[in-house]
């Protein structure tokens, strides 16, 4: 029965890092940018959502979708502003940039909602056990793995099957060739970086319950995201489905199994995968 | 990207071989902040240990200057040496001896030997790759500090004796650490400027100069016969070593070493100090440690959450407008009283480039 806990436990808690996550490996893997800050973007949907459910009585489905889109317009609006000058400068003006943008948010944050971390305010239909026939499961974990698989499926047809996707995955693995076609590569990584920010406000708001929220949100999970994208492979949109689930079983796994050594046992094997295959377990043709 | 190597000649270019002998007059400036350190001994009253954590946080910061300003090895992970360095150094006053020397030397040259077996696994690796390498190294050690309670004393953090007198050898009495820390400045600042020598020697070296290349163009300095990947980890390791020495320090200075010496967030903080002052320049790493703790002691006093502004704000703009930090800005008003521009010694387009050579 355990193996199932850890599989289930692991599935839900790799769903919420794959929601978070995906923007960013089309961010990292499309315009090169390291993007340290994306966490801050999950972290105010969890914010917005549990104020909209607090303070206004909004439906928790409605709250998260809210903050999904405030997300992404705020995201829009970053790109525009802070990220555009980003992409001609290097590695490291963009990780410093960014990770100045992380303390910004914490402050922030910290500032309007204050430093504890904010309860969880999931609805009624969400809070029981549901029985699965030999065992009953928590209905918000088994929520979580249904969503994600929904979203992952949806995103699955808008990336690999449609026009759009087309065009950016073309985009990713060789952006001057897509130029030169025509695509208009600026517009296309706007559009992708508002679809990214509002995925990781809804993951954010959504996994609120195995991800709590606080200031120091980003910061603290920050190392878990990238390494969803760089295992999965920068800008590989399977890879980082693959590689979230991974990384959500592991951990979830190692914890169970062998508590006294907390997480170690998921970084040395993310130290090992990196060593052996640097670019990622599924990384776009760009990259081999 | 064959042709245009336009790599313009260094700022201060001094030929291999000649130190301090061919020092000019107008070369006096580089006394300067010793100059002050030292003033600053006499007049610090009751400030002793807070020039004691400024001094630690600009030997930290030199170390990333070496690692990351001049082997351009972009790493988010050093504070694992400098918890390293600390946690060695605890250990060593709690279960071994408590002379700080003993400490410090043992601090030191563990962190460099880890510098330089995690250096020689990492340093295959380019960009974002070696970028994440660096942040799970520095996670796997926070985890292992975390869960060994009986030997680091996990979350609740390590209680260090205090240190036995300096330099208590052969009968001599030695000088004993006082409450005030004006023991432990001097002590601070005698093996930062020991770490400083090294350093100058090492950049100015015909070793430091290769890195210059390495940073610039690996492929090409590979094509010449440099051995980039050896010479990368040497300097992996003597920063490695550097910033074990600042935390073996601070742990002797503050007698606490916490897991925050460890965190994400101390990367950062040296990271936001080192462009701050300039990278490449030695002195960048005084200039910026120096300001942003007299920065971090204010603003801390009105509001911790202001702190937090203040450093990322700082962060944002400096990357944004202020290319080459406070020396760079230095460089640019001393250049429009000397009237003549100052090339600020930034990177070249080739340099950018970097990452992608293969």
């Amino acid at each position: 029965m355990l193996i199932f806990t850890i599989l289930l436990d692991g599935i839900a808690y790799g769903m919420v890092l794959f929601l978070i996550s995906v923007g960013l490996t089309v961010t990292m893997g499309l315009m090169r940018v390291v993007n340290l800050a994306h966490g801050s973007f999950a972290m105010l949907g969890g914010y917005l959502s549990s104020v909209m459910i607090r303070n206004y009585g909004v439906p928790f489905i409605w709250s998260t979708l809210a903050a999904a889109l405030v997300c992404g317009l705020i995201g829009g609006l970053a790109e525009l502003t802070i990220y555009r000058p980003l992409y001609r400068k290097g590695d490291l003006a963009q990780v410093l940039l960014t990770f100045g943008m992380i303390f910004v948010s914490i402050a922030a944050m910290t500032l309007l909602f204050g430093p504890t971390p904010v309860a969880e305010s999931m609805p009624k239909w969400l809070e029981g056990q549901i029985d699965l026939g030999f065992r009953t499961y928590p209905a918000y974990r088994l929520f979580l793995i249904g969503v994600g698989t929904l979203l992952a499926i949806v995103l699955y047809f808008i990336i690999e099957r449609s026009l759009f996707g087309a065009r950016l995955r073309a985009a990713v693995d060789d952006p001057g060739m897509a130029r030169a076609l025509g695509i208009n590569v600026n517009l296309l990584f706007t559009l992708t970086f508002i679809g990214g920010c509002a995925l990781a406000g809804f993951g954010g708001a959504i996994g609120a319950g195995i991800l709590p929220i606080e200031p120091f949100y980003a910061l603290k999970y920050l190392v878990l995201f990238l390494v969803v994208v760089v295992i999965g492979g920068l800008g590989s949109f399977r890879g980082s489905l693959a590689a979230a689930l991974a990384v959500g079983i592991l951990d979830t796994a190692g914890k169970y199994l062998v508590p006294q050594l907390g997480s170690f046992l998921l970084w040395f094997i993310v130290f090992g995968l990196l060593l052996w295959r640097p670019n990622g377990l599924l990384p776009p043709k760009s990259a081999t | 990207m064959s042709d245009q190597t336009a790599v313009k000649p260094p700022l201060e270019f001094t030929p291999p071989g000649s130190g301090l002998a061919s020092m000019q007059l107008r070369d006096a400036w580089h006394l300067l902040p010793w100059v002050i350190a030292i003033a600053f001994y006499f007049v610090a009253d009751g400030f002793h240990s807070f020039g004691t954590n400024v001094l630690i946080m600009i030997l930290f910061t030199l170390s990333l200057d070496l690692a990351l300003g001049y082997a351009g090895i972009i790493t988010l992970g050093h504070a694992a040496f400098f918890g390293i360095g600390a946690y060695t150094a605890g250990i060593v006053a709690v279960h071994m001896t408590t002379d700080p020397i003993a400490g410090l030397i043992v601090a030191t040259i563990l962190a460099g030997i880890l510098g330089i077996l995690t250096g020689m696994l990492i340093l295959h690796t380019q960009g974002v790759a070696m970028f994440m390498l660096t942040l799970a190294i520095a996670s796997m050690f926070y985890e292992v500090a975390n869960q060994w309670r009986s030997l680091t004393g996990g979350d609740d953090g390590l209680t260090v004796p205090r240190s036995a007198p300096l330099l208590a050898y052969f009968g001599f009495a030695g000088f004993r650490f006082d409450f005030r820390g004006m023991t432990g400045y001097l002590y601070t600042l005698s093996v930062v400027f020991v770490w400083f020598v090294i350093a100058w020697r090492i950049v100015k070296s015909p070793f430091g100069r290769s890195l210059d290349g390495i940073r610039q163009n690996p492929r090409r300095m590979r094509a010449i016969g440099t051995p980039v990947w050896w010479r990368l980890v040497a300097m992996y390791g003597i920063s490695a070593a550097m910033a074990g020495t600042a935390g073996a320090l601070q742990a002797q200075a503050t007698r606490l070493v916490g897991l925050t010496s460890l965190e994400l967030q101390l990367s950062g903080i040296v990271a936001v100090m080192l462009v701050l002052g300039g990278e490449r320049r030695l002195y960048g790493a005084f200039l910026g440690a120096a300001f942003f703790m007299a920065v971090q002691d204010w603003a801390a006093a009105v509001n911790p959450v202001y702190w937090m502004f203040v450093i990322g704000g700082l962060l944002m703009a400096v990357v944004l407008f202020l290319e080459g930090g406070l020396m760079g800005l230095l460089d640019k008003i001393f250049g429009m009283f000397a009237g003549k521009r100052v090339e600020n010694g930034q990177a070249s387009p080739v340099e950018a480039k970097a990452g992608d050579a293969k």
